[in-house]
């Protein structure tokens, strides 16, 4: 059993008591603890069932590639499936439960399937649920989902209690990983004086060195680290941050971070992540490596650890992983492990060395405390159940004859070691493949560039293949002088590697049988064998990417950090390619998962999207505005009074309109103010008509379109001064706009004399609309607006109600209308008067829908909704509003293409329903016949339908093919429920098709 | 003025957020190189700033916006007429002078100058370390998701953001300023 030793500990505090519950049980564990230490030590080894056969799984690791130990964390609001026990720091209260178990994870009706695994071979799902594709969705799909996948997602009525934020770091340095070589670039680059920000993904400093031993600068490692940590720390230009991940590297020295701010102490003030965006000068990686598992037949049983991990538990957290711990390796590293053991008191009944000739000096060491090494050996299977209780021995070299069993009840495995080197993959790093160590390595002469050709990243330590101290000390040195172009600085005298090589070793035993080879596990998370890999390539998935997808190997959460290399390796064999040929699967970010609400940082609740308010916005919230988001800003939609349908606050907002005064919160308009000598010229390039003509004091509608001819915007120009004027655009396209013209000024016509503005918040603009609206305004008073002195489609500046104002006369609902542009801090107060002054004439705020209708009953068209990026003006019956006279406008040349400039398009009409109802927005016109895919053809599409109160029917525009031709044709309309609804073509004005009521 | 967005708001935490009364504002686009602007800017007792930076002059300030383009700052009411004497000062030269004050929603920060700056490094992607952004340096950047420019003056840090986002500027400031969020960086 796993337990917790007398003894010992050098991160755990005895002294501080926690609880905890996993799946309900009480447990106890100490400060320091991580949640795997703290449930070996309560000796619950299986934490967890696998993903497709559900078997039994144990705690493998101590660190971040933990494959088996993912639990579900906390409850209700807080809970979080899939986090590592490994990388979990204990805290008073931590309430666990393992997953992917049914019933209970003891009793496992999954289980099964281990039994049947033969019939759920790599590729099964892509074989076994192709046909018939009618199942895909409502049958295979929810029975694939049942039965796999890990952790449950949390209650969809649970909300994220916690805060989250981002910060933004800009640094000359940024270390990554806060082991030895870290540590000592950081302080190198410190002592140069550069600003440095080193970081580490655990709560603790120093990597492996503490537990593996060795002395740097006559101290021993722990003693070096605590000094090493004391002389950065009083560095004013050095920045340490524990529990922060370095989880992406990008292009120009950019890199992502994420903190576990109060993840260890759940509820406290602040946030509980904070992602950090870093622009780092250069970016030193020191990520350390993670240990290979070996591959022979049962490796995946609980009690089957990694020997670094049965280490770390042993020495960091006083935890054995069992009273009888078989060691088996194919490098000196592993015997560390079985010293430890022995340093511990614990039973170790052998060393199984793969090696025919074994190891060096450790491994000398090791015999000369007694312990039994069987050289040459290898594992032919672990034998248990919910866990390890033998191994058989065999010939590493043979088919796997059992020479031999050994009781035991914990597994230390070693298969050598892998540098960390995703972080530098990330950002297009390259790596060589090193036949001595049978590793990747980066390879420092492909490495990332930034926008200068110089290196902006290097790789220190054991992440760049250096596995002794010394070796990795002289490399954090150089790593931080290659990236600055300094001087290599003198290492510090450290114990140097004295380790025999290792031996690949990437099937135990290299000639295991089919039996044998099928209980080998590669990827422990998603259940892949030595056998599925075979067959993949086997069956021709002889590129490493194809059979990643077709295995699934590496491809769960902890995305093949165990798995990788293993699965190369069988796959290079199978196929009789060398591992380099192969190739590795591609690294992308995250290092490791990071949660989507530090992501998300501040934008959630109100902050989730920045709403864009008018001046008024306030008084439309007070008076029961229904909100229309148009861009990001809220317009209202309508005023439903107490007891009102939205539908009849529209209908009785046009009335009000059309008879008496309607207000129109117009602010959120585009304002672009456009001065300069060539002022008349740009705004001719600008809109499809001719602006330069236009005399200061007067107003003229415009079109604007892209250079690919398409309407773009539309809106009223107002010519203030000879060199002045002011363009108005549609709400949303303000900022869009003044974009394009920007773009014309600053690369294609950079010489014309001519300044853009953007004025749209500058003003709040109101439209008085209506045959009460001259009445109004005459009655605030303040300037002249009859007939007369402010004429149709003029404007004047002057003061209302002892307001400023600039006053237009212009009409987008066919009425007597004026819009009032003021300041916007004096927004408020004109509305208010409006308001007020207005009761006698029975003043009706109305909302965009009223607008919509007001404008379709006049047949005015709107950007958006009669034009979709394939409209061009000539399509709306706009030619009127194209100028034959220019040479050129923007669009210009587009629009004399022969499908532009050709009769045969779907073009503007209106439509009547036969019977008065209104027809679907977006319905389609059907036409005779069907087209290559069976569809029914169409020959028009309704771009905008509502119920007109003015005419008390519906009515509609449409782009029809000829439409205008085609005046009194009946046209059917397809309705999404199979009917088909008769519509007549008519033209598009439905009301006042003289123009009188706004030319009053 | 009844409608000043976010006027008078304050979010106390980490540091002080408050939203600021009526700010005079003046866009200015021209060549900023054009010896008109020079004397335009010297009949108002002002001088053209650096890129990046300010200049100032009691309750006048100019602030560098972009290589064309200028912003004044002035108490309110004098914005008007400010504007008309250097559309008229610059009546020969090719320049845009408008009024813009009521464009805009201004916000200060106040506290200790670490907090201030970690405060906006949550939410702009501009380098706030004191040697890359000292006191007078103007910057044109982002906000989380909406554009501000931001400097340091006086031991405040000063925002100024378009209206219509004021509510959100200040929910964000105040969120990012919030009372435990430290981060100790800086």
């Amino acid at each position: 059993m796993s337990t917790r030793l007398a003894q010992g500990g050098r991160l755990i505090d005895r002294a501080k008591t926690l609880r905890f519950t996993f799946n309900g049980r009480q447990m106890k564990g100490y400060a320091g603890d991580t949640l795997a230490a703290a449930l070996l030590a309560g000796d619950q080894m299986l934490v967890g069932r696998s993903f497709k056969y559900h078997r039994p799984r144990g705690i493998l690791a101590s660190g971040a590639e933990e494959p088996n130990a993912l639990v579900g964390l906390g409850t209700g609001d807080r809970f979080e499936p899939n986090q590592r026990a490994t990388v979990t720091e204990l805290f008073e209260g931590l309430s666990a439960g393992s997953q992917n178990h049914w019933p209970s994870l003891e009793y496992d009706i999954g289980a099964i399937n281990t039994k049947l695994a033969r019939f759920l071979p790599a590729g099964f799902y892509y074989k076994t649920f192709m046909q018939p594709r009618a199942f895909w969705k409502h049958v295979y799909e929810p029975f694939i989902r049942r039965s796999a996948g890990l952790g449950k997602a949390p209650a969809a009525e649970a909300r994220d209690p916690d805060d989250y934020e981002h910060y933004y770091a800009h640094v000359d340095l940024l270390v990554i990983g806060g082991g030895v070589a870290g540590l000592q670039a950081a302080r190198i680059a410190g002592q140069a004086g550069r600003s440095v920000l080193l970081i580490e993904q655990g709560p603790v400093w120093g990597g492996r060195a503490p537990v593996d031993g060795g002395e740097i600068e006559g101290l021993p490692a722990e003693e070096w680290v605590d000094r090493t940590l004391e002389e950065l720390t009083a560095m004013p230009n050095v920045r340490l941050r524990a529990r922060t991940l370095g989880a992406g590297l990008y292009d120009h020295g950019y890199a992502i971070a994420q903190e576990r701010v109060s993840d260890h102490a759940p509820g406290a003030q602040g946030p509980r992540h904070r992602l950090w965006r870093i622009r780092a000068e250069r970016i030193v990686t020191a990520t350390g490596a993670i240990e290979r598992p070996l591959s022979f037949a049962g490796n995946d049983l609980p009690g089957v650890m990694l020997a670094s991990a049965v280490r770390d538990y042993l020495v960091n957290y006083a935890v054995s992983p069992g009273d009888r711990t078989v060691v088996v390796t194919n490098n000196d590293d592993a015997y560390r492990t079985a010293l430890a053991l022995l340093d511990a008191g614990l039973s170790l009944p052998a060393i199984i060395d793969a090696r025919p000739a074994g190891g060096g000096a450790l491994m000398a060491e090791a015999e000369a405390r007694g312990i039994r090494v069987l050289k040459g050996k290898g594992i032919a299977k672990a034998t248990g159940g919910a866990r390890i209780t033998a191994v058989e021995v065999c010939a590493q070299a043979g088919e796997g004859a059992c020479e031999e069993t050994i009781t035991c009840d914990a597994l230390a495995m070693s298969g050598g070691w892998s540098p960390v080197v995703h972080l530098w993959s990330h950002v297009g790093g390259k790596l060589n493949w090193d036949e001595s160590e049978n590793f990747f390595r980066p390879d420092p002469q492909r490495g990332p560039v930034n926008h200068d050709g110089n290196a902006h990243v290097a790789v220190a330590g054991a992440a760049n293949g250096h596995l002794g101290l010394s070796e990795i000390l002289e490399d954090a040195g150089s790593a931080a002088a290659r990236l600055f172009g300094s001087a290599v600085p003198e290492a510090p005298e450290a114990s140097p590697r004295d380790e025999a090589p290792m031996a690949p070793v990437w099937l135990m035993p290299q000639g295991a049988k089919q039996a044998l080879r099928a209980k080998a596990w590669l990827d422990f998370q998603n259940d892949v064998k030595v056998t599925d890999v075979q067959l993949a390539a086997q069956e021709g998935f002889t590129s490493v990417e194809h059979t990643k997808r077709y295995t699934t190997l590496g491809m769960a959460t902890d995305q093949g950090k165990l798995s990788n290399i293993n699965g190369l390796a069988v796959l290079s064999q199978a196929l009789g390619e060398g591992i380099p040929q192969v190739g590795t699967t591609t690294f992308r970010p995250p290092y490791t998962p990071i949660s989507l609400a530090s992501i998300a940082g501040e934008a959630k609740g109100a902050l989730f999207q920045p709403v864009r308010k008018t001046a008024l916005h306030g008084w439309h919230e007070a008076h029961g505005a229904t909100w229309e988001p148009v861009g990001h800003w809220r317009r209202p939609y309508a005023y439903p009074r107490p007891g009102e349908s939205v539908e009849d606050a529209v209908n009785r907002e046009v009335t009000a309109v059309r008879e008496g005064l309607g207000l129109l919160d117009a602010s959120t308009l585009g304002k672009i103010l456009v001065k300069g000598p060539d002022a008349g010229r740009f705004m001719d390039m600008l809109y499809t008509n001719m602006m330069s003509s236009l005399k200061p004091g007067a107003c003229r509608y415009g079109l604007m379109c892209s250079e690919n001819g398409f309407l773009s915007d539309d809106g009223v120009v107002a010519r203030l001064d000879e060199e002045t004027f002011l363009c108005h655009t549609t709400t949303g396209g303000a900022e869009r706009i003044h974009a394009h013209m920007e773009e014309w000024l600053q690369t294609e016509w950079w010489d014309w004399q001519v300044w853009v503005l953007n004025l749209t918040e500058q003003y709040t603009q109101i439209g008085v609309v209506g045959p009460k609206s001259r009445a109004v305004l005459e009655k605030l008073g303040g300037t002249d607006v009859s007939a007369e002195a402010l004429p149709f489609m003029r404007w004047c500046d002057g003061e209302i109600g002892g307001l400023p104002v600039r006053i237009f006369r212009i009409s987008f609902s066919g009425e007597l209308s004026f819009e009032l542009a003021t300041p916007a801090h004096h927004g408020r107060e004109l509305w208010d008067k409006l308001v007020a002054a207005g009761e006698e004439f029975g003043v009706t705020p109305y909302g965009t829908e009223a607008m919509h209708v007001l404008r379709a009953e006049k047949g005015f068209i709107m950007i958006g909704e009669e034009t979709d990026g394939t409209v061009i003006p000539q399509d709306l019956g706009l030619n009127w509003a194209i100028s034959k006279k220019k040479t050129d406008y923007i669009g210009k040349r587009a629009q004399a293409r022969s499908f532009m400039d050709n009769p045969d398009r779907w073009q503007l009409v209106g439509l009547e329903t036969l019977d008065g109802g209104v027809l679907p927005d977006g319905a389609y016109a059907v036409a005779p016949g069907k087209n290559d895919n069976g569809q029914v053809n169409t020959q028009g599409r309704v771009t905008s339908s509502y119920h007109s109160p003015t005419l008390g029917r519906g009515i509609a525009m449409a782009l029809v093919h000829n439409g205008p031709e085609r005046m009194g044709e009946v046209l059917e309309f397809a309705m999404t429920d199979g009917r088909r609804v008769p519509a007549k073509i008519t033209g598009t004005v439905f009301f006042d098709p003289e123009g009188e009521k706004q030319n009053v | 003025m009844s409608n000043i967005a976010r006027d008078g708001a304050r979010a106390e935490g980490e540091v002080l957020v408050e939203g600021q009364g009526p700010q005079g504002m003046i866009s200015l686009r021209c060549d900023l190189g054009a010896a008109a602007l020079k004397t335009a800017l010297a009949g108002e007792g002002l001088a053209l700033p650096a890129p990046l930076s300010l200049t100032r002059e009691g309750a006048r300030a100019v602030l560098w916006m972009s290589p064309d383009e200028l912003m004044l700052l002035c108490p309110y009411d004098e914005a008007p007429a400010l504007c008309a004497r250097l559309s008229e000062a610059l009546s020969g030269t090719h320049a845009l002078v408008a009024v813009v004050s009521d464009a805009r929603a201004a916000f200060r920060l106040t506290g200790e100058e670490a907090l201030l700056r970690e405060t906006l490094a949550k939410l702009t992607p501009a380098d706030m370390r004191p040697e890359a952004m000292p006191e007078g340096c103007v910057r044109r950047t982002r906000l989380a998701q909406v554009a501000a420019a931001i400097w340091f003056e006086a031991g405040a840090a000063h925002v100024l953001a378009f209206r219509s986002g004021a509510d959100y500027v200040f929910g964000a400031l105040a969120y990012a300023g919030r009372s435990g969020a430290r981060v100790g960086h800086l």
